[in-house]
């Protein structure tokens, strides 16, 4: 069955390729948010009307111009187990809202699962395209023609004066996200993270947290995107996201150079005592796991651990997490037997 | 100060909240929030985009002053969602809601986005009328530039491309 491809492999295939900038930024992200006109949208929908709307969006996938991305597996929300969701929650091919709400709810997930697509979500349609490294622009590109597509069959809301309609103000004109994920470890450890995050969201940006709106950031991930979805033009958004994130990555590198050549030393010694915890603890709760896991990241970006791949780092990231961990060791966990299977599987990771 | 439910741990939330304008304060720890789910700003628990969406929306500067419709009666025709649920949830219903509201989203967008009006991308058929309005605006542009520049052969030319465009417009 497809769905357990999806939900049995902590790495998605698109994440094994590095990517620009990958020493700093581990993936870019873009959705588009559309509706179709003269259906009310999922919030208000019936059950009739919500299966409508999937029909409908399915039936476009036969688009022979669909082929250019690969076999699309449907995969029915309401064929999930509880389990099987927080996996796709935490491998972003789906969003928690649309774990939540599955009236009908399904998603399209294409084989290297660089495409997703949310159907009754909190909008008719949701097109998200993941990029490992800084590839805003690559990203954009593949949705939009994704979004060509699904527009040649089926009438968009659509207003003159306010753009895309979506269930929600913050997404009205373009309906589009942009999202850049940074790993931001030398910022933070010089202090600097803070007026830089200021300053970004003094140019219509805002940070997020990793698993998005109300998430924390842990492990010095964190997540940029445009705010303002009216009055500016996709382009506009790529090309303000992309240059902002541009100077953050500046920035973190010369705090990473100044952090080596001033503190050589306690770098080193911080970032394999990170290692050494890793390999060896027996109890690892997830904050934890991810403050120890993006110190090793670092020394690996700084050539101060060598013999450990950046790649095992991102399967771990994900691995960690508590929906990945049940599904792996196939047990129901209270929260302190999580921290012991965390702390199994990260040893047993590192220790290859 | 400790918490005033389960008055052990100590408080370390501290909220008003006002009902119908009557002022409640709450000293809890976080233990106690969580389970009476209080809404906590900054926890996945529930504080959310929307209920800061329906703050702003409640506020709706100089619509009682120039007698607008108020906003109890003014509901969507289409879905049936009334403004005042539409300014708790902070969704629209369907998107016929955008013309029932019209009038009161101006300053929502403009606080939300800093602009009211869209400028992105355009569906082919849907927005074709809109395409061509946007590429006439542009033409006639490029056309006082060249006219500026007085480059009048390419001038000639644009207004005729620009001709040939409002009369396709005006024969829809």
């Amino acid at each position: 069955m497809a769905n357990r491809r999806f939900t049995e492999q902590p790495l998605s295939e698109w994440m094994r390729s590095g990517g620009k900038e990958s020493e700093i930024v581990i993936s870019s992200r873009v959705r588009i948010a559309r509706n179709l006109l003269n259906r009310p949208f999922p919030m208000l929908a019936t059950n009739q009307q919500s299966e409508d709307v999937l029909n409908q969006l399915e039936s476009v996938l036969a688009d022979e111009r669909m082929q250019q991305f690969g076999q699309l597996s449907p995969v029915l929300l309401a064929d999930l187990d509880e389990l099987d969701k927080k996996v796709l929650v935490e491998k972003h091919l789906i969003s928690p809202n649309l774990a939540n709400e599955s009236r009908s709810g399904a998603v399209f997930i294409s084989e290297d699962e660089s495409l997703s697509i949310m159907v009754n979500e909190e909008d008719h349609l949701r097109i998200q395209c993941l990029y490992p490294g800084l590839q805003v622009q690559e990203a954009w590109d593949k949705a939009t023609s994704v979004d060509d597509i699904f527009e040649a069959h089926v009438d968009y809301a659509f207003d003159d004066h306010r753009g895309f309609l979506t269930s929600c103000p913050t997404n009205v004109g373009t309906g589009l996200r942009a999202s850049v994920m940074m790993h931001l470890p030398a910022l933070v450890l010089t202090q600097q993270i803070n007026r830089i995050l200021s300053a970004v969201s003094q140019v219509g940006l805002t940070v997020r947290g990793i698993y998005g709106e109300g998430s924390e950031a842990t492990g010095n991930l964190f997540q940029i995107s445009n705010q303002i979805t009216l009055g500016q033009s996709e382009s506009e958004i790529i090309e303000n996201l992309y240059s902002v994130v541009m100077q953050i990555i500046e920035h973190e590198k010369s705090a990473r150079e100044r952090l080596l050549s001033e503190s050589r030393l306690r770098m080193t010694d911080r970032v394999m005592r990170s290692y050494g915890i890793l390999l060896y603890a027996a109890i690892m709760d997830s904050k934890e796991a991810a403050q120890r896991l993006s110190d090793v990241r670092l020394g690996v970006d700084l050539g101060l651990i060598d013999a450990l791949s950046v790649q095992v780092l991102n399967e771990l990231t994900v691995m960690t997490q508590p929906g990945f961990l049940q599904k792996k060791f196939q047990v129901s966990m209270s929260p302190g037997e999580r921290d012991m299977y965390r702390a199994k599987l990260i040893r047993e990771k590192l220790g290859k | 100060m400790h918490c005033q439910e389960c008055g052990k741990r100590p408080a370390t939330l501290h909220f008003t909240k006002i009902v119908n304008g009557e002022k409640t304060e709450f000293h809890i720890c976080e233990a106690c929030a969580r389970e009476k789910g209080e809404l906590i700003p900054g926890t996945s628990g529930g504080f959310s985009i929307h209920s800061l969406l329906s703050g702003l929306l409640d506020f709706t500067p100089g619509s009682h002053a120039q007698g607008n419709k108020a906003p109890e009666n003014l509901r969507c025709e289409e879905c049936g969602l009334t403004y005042s649920q539409f300014s708790k949830i902070g969704r629209f219903g369907c998107s016929s809601c955008y013309k029932y509201f019209n009038n009161r989203l101006d300053p929502l967008f403009k606080r939300v986005h800093g602009n009211t009006v869209h400028v992105g991308k355009v569906p082919k058929r849907v927005g074709s009328h809109l395409q061509i309005k946007r590429k006439l605006d542009d033409l006639r542009k490029e056309l006082q530039y060249r006219i500026h520049q007085e480059e009048f052969e390419e001038a000639a030319a644009l207004r005729d491309q620009i001709r040939e465009l409002e009369k396709n417009i005006s024969s829809e």
